[in-house]
């Protein structure tokens, strides 16, 4: 027991054990079946943003292309779905029955090769994971290893979301083009749209959630997470060390791709559709808004990001259309402007001591560098480490 | 009303809208408590199912992009519908009952559409709604209104190939709109080569299917070119390039949106006009020539079912009711037209079935005529689609269209043509 | 197929390849400026170019109110007004918001990113979700055939003309005039050109609004090829920051030949294959070599 509390305390995980006793009994409790899966949608954003914490916050990099990692593995998952949906005899009224209905309207007449891997549930598996981090890989280790970084990085990673975004579209017989993949409705058989089902889908979310948190607490508490953040900020000093940046950069990157990833399936499993609105450029940067509202620096900050903005995104939008924009660029320049830090910035600066103060005024004033949260502090020495 | 396959509704009610649930339950119940009130409109099986009907008040939904590429478009819709709601509660409703409308903005992007869908049939229960435009709304909120047992009325002409329970298509399908237009061209103006272009998603790859087995199968004719933009794309230069290479009898377009724009005044910069140059679009309307302008559409023809200047007594009525609630600049084209059938198709077939219940609505459509269309009359066909004659008009220089052509008999719909597919 | 008529046609398509050229270029032009020389990414230009556009539209409206013969000499002087409006715009964006966050690249994109939601946004709630085109004069409209079966769009040879002038005046006023003079020297040194006395947050602020004031006049040429939506800026955005990072951001002739390249690649894949292919392998090439020469063609030689 004295080992486990002396674990927590090393990793800070008592908020991730706020978080997970919020997600996983809190809300569940609190909510129906039908908000919660709205909140378990959320929560597969939650996986790009924690990723981008481990990419922006430590990392230094900023990549506005997430959404394309988010997409390749809510892809996958809806190509699996999509072909145990089209057997042949559900199919029947088609031309060419036991392909997909979008096949179908496109004149193909059998099932592309590419295709063809995605029927077994372990290939397309692996693939979710695999296919993004390839993807990263091939980017990032072009991009890395002639430092490119910063800015230039930032305009690729919209270029590719393009890219893929046009692609999809434009095959569409091969995709499903603008509408995406509808009707998605069973994994191996079992059916993915009962209630009981989207109970065990938002634990599954929610467990895979907090194991990813947890993984990238250690990478952020173990040397990785210290040359992380000291290439974001003095990166030629790492450099002259010894290290070589690149490669680092490369397996962070690969890293949030990987969450990415699995963040997309959980999405496509629980809403039961995919399409190209969620792999371009626009939903890329909101994305990355998430991480920022809740703290680029926090992991568990991210999480709360994402929920507090799609929930009122859900809530606002309905209510007054007009007003959500307006508060969303709001959000957008305040939280660039006035709070960099984020809203784990604003619990570490204000709330935090406050709490000291109420509870234990012997104590010493003086906050804590390693806070409870997790995060240090401070963004970084300044102005260079963001120069290009 | 909860299918025991139900899935999620991806909606959190506000405060406002569970307390206005719980009111509206509480309202039906103490009603339904106090003999002799509404007891004559109280008949049984108005409402088998739960929604949210009371005995002074029917519940809609209306879904269409009201912001987004797709606003232009749908804007016409969300009047026409409400125009005709209008004119129905001024008569005294459906069954006795006003209808309420709740409305929802799909925002142009097809997973809101699925989203909102979802809370209109589950959240607000609804009895009917009134929405969607593009192929990939309609497509991305299907499967939600079959597992919830909705009903949509979907205004858009669109490809046809598909027949649902749960759907009744007011606008034409393919081969009422395409095939008609093609054999115009070929007997009319002696078409025997066709240059196809559409923008790039399921609606204009769908139809040109269509068309190219008509012209190369039927009509023995020849395509020789084939192209697709991406939607919203302005760039076609080289296109008016390849145009001129192939000098094609008949350009048959489907190009949609905000491409149309750019499309007709390349056309127009390239000296591709009307009197030199035989043009047939599906798919501009007198919403899209607001944008596109008269004078770069002059001289080209448009297939639709119904056009504003239309002269019959039932569309002056029309054109004069919408005028005089949206302003005398507003257009109407043929979806405004189309979605402002759904509401009476609707209460037609409500009046047939004595009941809201979707099943038995659905079960007395077809076969309901309405003979104060403003096209002139159509009919429910029992695929759900409706019979209606077709129109060619040519552009003229005031943005307006002239008809110089109409199909001498109804076209039966069938969206699933035997030898096209 | 004539030989006069394949040399029309190649001449047509050469010139549909200049017209995307000169498109491209006006619209990275302000971008290049912004981004090459302050090294500020801004995410809202393409909402300036929009506020040219609507700049095009109010002015076309108003002309038609007045009187019908305004409407043919209306156009160079909403033009103008269109490089003022968005330069004034542009003025109180930089006060206001990006001098804030000249340090800090990565979190300029994103403050930008909201605010041209927010100008999305106002566009739609203050003019209207609906396109809208200005009604345009006639010596634009249609095309010139100086022979044959050889048809020039005019509208084209307009939006060329007008960028070659942009173009031109900017390059001639970076290295004639004082202003470039102390842009130049700021983008060198900004400490030193601090020391020797130049006000540089007057010249960044004078740089950002002339970028602006540039997208504007690029907003307010697109007029006469599309219509005009809120949203109509995105579409231009992303293909605007890949010309410029494309061509090198330090460098304006890398900003030229990029566009050059781009516009010709494109122009060229479209009349062989379809419209979203070619977008696809332009893009693709782009991001090519841009792995392979990631400063872009034309880099700045000097290390910062």
């Amino acid at each position: 027991m004295n080992t486990l509390i002396k674990l927590i305390k090393r990793y800070q995980g008592g908020s991730i054990l706020l978080l997970t006793v919020l997600l996983a009994l809190v809300l569940p409790l609190a909510l129906d079946i039908f908000r919660l899966n709205l909140v378990g949608k959320y929560l597969s954003y939650g996986f790009v943003a924690i990723g981008l914490v481990m990419l922006w916050g430590y990392g230094g990099i900023l990549s506005l292309g997430q959404g394309v990692f988010f997409g390749l593995g809510g892809y996958a998952m809806a190509m699996f779905m999509k072909l145990e949906a089209s057997d042949p005899i559900t199919t029947k009224i088609q031309s060419t029955p036991g392909i997909p209905d979008f096949m179908d309207w496109n004149q193909i007449t059998e099932l592309p090769a590419f295709w063809l891997p995605f029927k077994s549930l372990p290939l397309t598996i692996i693939a979710i994971i695999a296919v993004p981090v390839a993807l990263a890989w091939l980017l990032s280790f072009s991009m890395f290893k002639r430092r490119v970084g910063g800015v230039y990085f930032a305009v690729i990673t919209q270029a590719v979301a393009l890219i893929l975004t046009v692609a999809i579209i434009g095959q569409q017989g091969f995709t499903g083009g603008v509408n995406g993949m509808t009707d998605l409705k069973t994994i191996w058989g079992w059916d993915t749209r009962d209630d009981s089902a989207k109970y065990i889908l938002y634990y599954l979310c929610v467990a895979l959630l907090i194991f990813s948190i947890v993984i990238c607490r250690w990478i952020q508490k173990g040397k990785v997470g210290t040359l992380l953040l000291a290439m974001r900020d003095k990166e030629d000093r790492v450099r002259f060390s010894g290290y070589d940046v690149a490669d680092f950069r490369i397996f962070v990157f690969c890293l949030a791709a990987a969450m990415s990833g699995v963040g997309g399936a959980m999405f496509t499993l629980q809403v039961g559709f995919m399409s190209p609105s969620f792999v371009g450029i626009v939903p890329s940067i909101e994305m990355v808004i998430y991480a920022a509202v809740g703290g680029r620096m926090s992991l568990v900050g991210a999480v709360y990001g994402t929920l507090l903005i799609n929930a009122g995104k859900t809530f606002f939008s309905e209510s007054f259309p007009d007003m959500w924009l307006f508060f969303m660029a709001a959000v957008f320049i305040l939280v660039t402007m006035v709070f960099p830090m984020g809203l784990a910035g604003l619990w570490e600066s204000h709330v935090v001591p406050a709490w000291k103060r109420l509870f234990s005024p012997s104590l010493d004033k003086k906050t804590d560098l390693n806070s409870v949260s997790g995060m240090p502090t401070k963004l970084g020495t300044g102005v260079s480490h963001e120069s290009i | 009303m909860k299918h025991h396959n139900d899935t999620s509704s991806i909606s959190l009610e506000t405060p406002d809208e569970s307390r206005r649930r719980i009111l509206l339950a509480f309202g039906a119940i103490s009603m339904a408590a106090i003999p002799g009130i509404g007891s004559a409109k109280s008949l049984p099986g108005v409402n088998t199912t739960g929604m949210a009907i009371t005995d002074t008040e029917v519940t809609v939904g209306q879904l269409h992009s009201a912001t987004g590429t797709m606003a232009i478009s749908e804007t016409g819709s969300i009047q026409a519908e409400q125009l005709a709601i209008d004119q129905i509660n001024a008569m005294g409703g459906i069954l006795g009952r006003k209808i309420k409308v709740i409305k929802e903005d799909g925002a142009s992007d097809w997973p809101t559409f699925a989203e909102k869908s979802k809370k209109l049939l589950i959240s607000d229960k609804c009895a009917a709604v009134f929405g969607c435009w593009t192929s990939a709304s309609r497509k991305a909120v299907l499967p939600v209104f079959e597992r919830e047992n909705g009903l949509l009325y979907y205004p858009t002409f669109y490809e046809g190939l598909e027949q649902s329970k749960n759907v009744i298509y007011t606008g034409q399908e393919a081969t009422q709109q395409i095939l008609f237009s093609l054999d115009w061209a070929k007997t009319e103006k002696k078409a025997k080569s066709f240059f196809l272009i559409g923008s790039d998603y399921i609606w204009p790859r769908t139809s040109m299917k269509i068309a190219r087995k008509h012209i190369e199968d039927f009509q023995k004719g020849k395509v020789v070119g084939e192209e697709y933009y991406p939607l919203g794309s302005t760039n076609f230069g080289s296109l008016m390039n390849k145009i001129k290479l192939q000098k094609p009898d008949c350009i048959l377009a489907a190009v949609v949106g905000g491409s149309n724009v750019a499309f007709y005044k390349a056309l127009k910069a390239a000296g591709i006009v009307g009197s030199k140059q035989l043009l047939v679009t599906l798919s501009v309307t007198e919403d899209e020539m607001t944008g596109v302008g008269g004078a770069n559409f002059e001289g080209f023809y448009s297939s639709m079912k119904y056009f504003q200047s239309l002269e019959n007594d039932n569309n002056k009525k029309f054109v004069a009711a919408f005028k005089e609630k949206y302003g005398p600049n507003s257009v109407i084209g043929d979806v405004t037209q189309a979605a402002y059938l759904g509401p009476w198709l609707w209460k037609a077939a409500v009046e047939r079935a004595q009941s809201f219940d979707v099943d038995k609505v659905v079960a007395a459509s077809p076969g309901i005529e309405l003979t104060t269309a403003p096209e002139g009359y159509v009919k429910v066909h029992k695929n759900h689609h409706l019979w209606s004659k077709s129109r060619i008009a040519i552009g003229m220089p005031d943005a307006t269209f002239k008809v110089v052509a109409e199909s001498p008999e109804l076209i039966e719909p069938n969206p699933f043509p035997k030898g096209y597919q | 197929m004539s030989f006069d008529d394949l040399l029309n046609i190649v001449i047509m398509q050469g010139f549909a390849g200049l017209s995307l050229f000169a498109v491209l270029l006006l619209m990275g032009l302000g971008l290049a400026i912004i981004f090459g020389q302050m090294g500020v990414i801004n995410l809202a230009h393409g909402e300036f170019m929009t506020i040219g556009a609507y700049t095009v539209y109010l002015g076309s409206t108003l002309a038609e109110f007045i009187s019908p013969n305004w409407v043919n000499t209306y156009f160079p002087f909403a033009i103008v007004a269109a490089f003022l409006i968005a330069f004034f715009a542009g003025w109180l964006v930089e006060w206001g918001l990006i001098r804030h966050l000249y340090q800090r690249p990565l979190d300029t994109l994103l403050a930008t990113w909201g605010l041209s939601l927010g100008l999305q946004q106002a566009f739609r709630t203050f003019i209207g979700p609906k396109e809208v085109s200005p009604t345009l004069p006639d010596w634009i409209m249609g095309s010139w055939a100086p022979s044959e079966g050889l048809d020039i769009p005019i509208n084209g040879m307009f939006v060329l003309a007008l960028t070659l002038f942009v173009t031109g005046a900017v390059l001639l006023a970076l290295h004639r005039s004082r202003w470039g003079l102390r842009v130049r020297s700021t983008v060198s040194n900004r400490a030193m050109a601090n020391a020797v006395g130049i006000n540089t947050q007057r010249t960044d602020r004078l740089t950002f609004s002339i970028g602006c004031g540039i997208a504007g006049v690029a907003g307010a040429a697109f007029t006469t090829i599309g219509s005009t939506g809120p949203t109509s800026g995105s579409l231009y955005i992303v293909d605007a920051f890949l010309v410029v990072t494309f061509g090198g951001a330090a460098s304006l002739l890398g900003t030229v030949v990029s566009a050059f390249g781009i516009a010709q690649t494109q122009s060229i894949t479209e009349f062989f294959l379809s419209g979203s292919m070619a977008k696809m392998i332009t893009l693709s090439v782009v991001v090519l070599v841009l792995m392979l020469r990631p400063q872009g063609l034309f880099a700045s030689k000097i290390r910062r």
